[in-house]
């Protein structure tokens, strides 16, 4: 082979004519352009708000907010900082946001099987609810929620009282808030043991299941693991040393129940308008991967004798995820960039309490939407890179 | 990992450079000659507030501050109709006055020392003398603030008056649950569907929703003021004329309700014999063309909207649906404080 002489090489081309060069040289105009572009508006804008004596910078973050929040998930109060304001915000849009994309996805794929079922009544009712939801824009859906959810609740004198101190009126939802204190943490402990204990053995009953083929009660010992033994520790406990968890009940104030933990209706309204709007799309896409599985698929496994819903569960469903995963993420940052519609509803979310309060209050408009625009970018990012590794580890293997 | 970084430093970007050319629009330049080359004047205005600033259903716009901006758009046209009103939350308000947006925020507007200082704008009069309070139901027997302990309270974000609330209550050591929304309309009607037992804000808001209430007579109105609040309009910092106009539009109200100079008597009082009366209405002097009007600015102002006292018996006083009494807005020599400097 090497005796085969090599080609004379070709003339040296001038660069201007090189394509890698020229690669090259348009990329470094486009970053000192772009640079330049933002050097230039950022120099402008710090100008222009000198020129105009407004305040700039971000030093407004350290000063204190004097004003208050309706929910918080972390201490604050109106002597707080707007900083710390920032994080309250962003908490809430978090919350509201995980609650959502959990909720949302069990709901949609729930009404995506529902609507390729043989149950020509079961099939009608999650085509007409994807079909009406679907259709109506998100805000309106979020005003009836929230005034649907106020107007058919009774006033705090007037509260429903299902037992088990659990209150319902128009100001919330209240249920005793468990305090933990003395010697809870073995409770706890044991919980985070059952766990793991749950998963160690559920891997080792999938490779008995591989090795033998005999399948094991996964399912059982892991409710006992995780829920049975907490409990019994949790009573051996309450007769040994005293109850080692408490509860804060909701008491009758002169106002309100006091006491207890109180969820709110702006949360539920929020939440429950963004998990039926985005289940509808879910359960589309749902739908679609599940369509786009070969019927050749479900006939085989039919054939080895499975029945339907081991079929769709180890042979429909793990091949629709490949389908399902990208289109699901954009509904994941979907439903957390809509969760900034609280604004209307009076959440107090990232956008209502950033955007709206801090940024009146100290007049410091560029800052705050910049920050409120990186917070949400940052967060879309992080959900996309979760979702996209969990996309490759789905994907097909192709030998 | 890097190509992602790049991306988002480019939008970032990009987002900043929008934001920075939005800001080139707002350079200060002279508002007067601006409005006089566009024909109108584009004011501020509330979202909705009977008496103060709201629109029918025709869209026509009337109310107190609606007025002090017509009776600004009659000082420079002659012609109180030249108005285009832009309605404003109250977390708006500020940057779209900073904006350019609007030439003069009119919309029941608190004046304090960090939005006279740090916001870029100048609130060069009060028009009206406030205070907060608050609105309760009836039934729920209350009868003053201080027995609002563990209350739910529903108010407007972006507002002086979500500030003095928590002021009022971390003073008196008192619990409660805030309700913040974006609007006053939205606001009102959360308190109206029930979700709070208080709403608060200015009482001359407190009585002008009211009337909206589904059913007026079952709210009271406690008798606490827990604030100052004085109201008043707002102008972009760094353009001395324009300031100056606002502020002797408010001036020259006062002084022809003080001289008893009325929508209907104007014309002959521009022959009065009275040296105040003179200069107020241009027989004497050229005080309208130190603001960049003409000598007969303040006759075409009365004219079309009336006094400072026609104007605020129309849209709030006794005989209106709000039935206001002047209190501390009366003249300083009838009880109240509205002062105003001479003109000469």
């Amino acid at each position: 082979m090497s005796t085969i002489a090599r080609a004379p090489e070709p003339a040296k081309a001038s660069l201007v004519n090189d394509p890698k060069v020229r690669g090259l040289v348009y990329q470094a105009v486009l970053v000192v352009v772009v640079v330049g572009l933002v050097w230039a508006a950022a120099t402008n804008a710090v100008e222009n708000l000198r020129a105009a004596k407004i305040a700039s910078g971000f030093a407004f973050l350290n000063s204190t907010s004097g004003f208050d929040i309706g929910q918080t998930l972390i201490p604050y109060s109106a002597t707080s900082t707007y900083g710390r304001a920032f994080l309250v915000g962003l908490l809430n849009t978090l919350l509201v946001a995980a609650i959502g994309v959990v909720l949302a996805t069990l709901l949609g794929f729930v009404l995506g099987v529902a609507r390729l079922s043989s149950n020509w009544i079961v099939a009608r009712v999650a085509t007409v609810y994807v079909e009406v939801v679907r259709n109506l824009p998100l805000l309106l859906q979020l005003l009836f929620w929230y005034i649907a959810v106020l107007r058919s609740l009774p006033e705090p004198r007037a509260s429903v009282n299902p037992g088990l101190g659990v209150f319902l009126n128009n100001r919330g939802l209240f249920v005793p808030k468990p305090i933990v204190e003395g010697h809870a943490w073995i409770v706890f402990a044991a919980v985070v043991i059952g766990i793991v204990a749950s998963i160690a053995y559920a891997t080792a009953a999938s490779r008995k299941q591989t090795r033998t083929g005999e399948q094991s009660p996964v399912l059982l010992v892991a409710l006992g693991l995780v829920i049975g033994v907490p409990a019994l520790l949790w009573i051996v406990l309450a007769v040994v040393a005293g109850n080692p968890i408490d509860f804060d009940m909701p008491i009758k104030g002169t106002f309100n129940l006091r006491g207890g933990l109180q969820i709110f209706p702006e949360l539920v309204a929020l939440t429950l308008g963004l998990v039926i709007y985005t289940a509808a799309f879910i359960a589309e896409i749902v739908r679609a991967g599940i369509l786009a599985v070969s019927k050749g698929q479900t006939e085989a496994a039919h054939a080895l004798g499975l029945r339907s819903g081991p079929t769709l569960r180890l042979v429909v469903i793990p091949q629709a995820m490949r389908v399902i995963i990208p289109p699901l993420t954009s509904q994941y940052l979907n439903l957390t960039k809509n969760s900034s519609l609280a604004v209307v509803i009076g959440y107090p979310d990232l956008v209502q309490v950033f955007m709206g309060t801090v940024l009146n209050q100290t007049g410091q408009a560029i800052e705050c939407v910049a920050i409120t625009m990186a917070v949400y970018l940052t967060v879309s990012i992080a959900t996309a890179s979760l979702m996209n590794a969990y996309n490759s580890r789905m994907a097909l293997i192709e030998r | 990992m890097s190509k992602r970084i790049a991306s988002l430093a480019l939008a970032m970007g990009l987002g900043l450079v929008g934001a920075g050319l939005g800001a080139t629009t707002a350079s200060a330049q002279a508002t007067l000659a601006n409005v006089k080359q566009k024909g109108f004047l584009q004011c501020g205005a509330n979202t909705g507030l009977a008496g103060f600033g709201v629109p029918d259903a025709q869209g026509n716009w009337s109310g107190f501050d609606v007025d002090y901006c017509r009776a600004i758009a009659a000082a420079i046209f002659g012609d109180p109709t030249k108005v285009r009103f832009t309605p404003l939350a109250a977390k708006d308000r500020f940057t779209a006055l900073q904006s350019g947006e609007v030439d003069v925020l009119i919309r029941n507007t608190t004046v304090t020392m960090s939005r006279d200082t740090t916001l870029g704008l100048d609130f060069p009069a009060v028009n009206y003398y406030d205070g907060q309070g608050f609105m309760v139901r009836k039934k729920l027997g209350v009868a003053s603030a201080k027995e609002l302990n563990g209350a739910s309270i529903c108010t407007q974000q972006g507002t002086t008056t979500e500030l003095n609330l928590a002021d009022y209550f971390r003073g008196n050591n008192l619990k409660y649950e805030v309700v913040a929304f974006a609007t006053s309309d939205e606001t009102f009607k959360a308190y109206d569907t029930g979700r709070c037992d208080a709403f608060t804000t200015d009482a001359s808001g407190l009585y002008s929703e009211r009337l909206r209430a589904s059913a007026p007579d079952d709210h009271i109105v406690l008798p606490e003021i827990i604030s100052k609040e004085p109201l008043g309009p707002g102008v972009r910092q760094g353009d001395p004329q324009w300031a100056d106009l606002v502020r002797w539009t408010h001036n020259a109200l006062l002084i022809a309700e003080e001289f008893g100079v009325t929508k209907a008597n104007v014309d002959q009082m521009v022959k009065s014999d009275n040296p105040e009366i003179k200069r107020l209405l241009g027989a004497e002097g050229s005080y309208g063309e130190s603001i960049g009007l003409t000598k007969d600015w303040a006759v075409r102002m009365v004219k079309g909207v009336g006094n400072y006292g026609e104007i605020f018996e129309r849209n709030i006083g006794e005989g209106s649906r709000l039935k206001i009494k002047r209190g501390l807005n009366a003249l300083w020599n009838k009880g109240g404080i509205q002062f105003a400097a001479p003109i000469r």
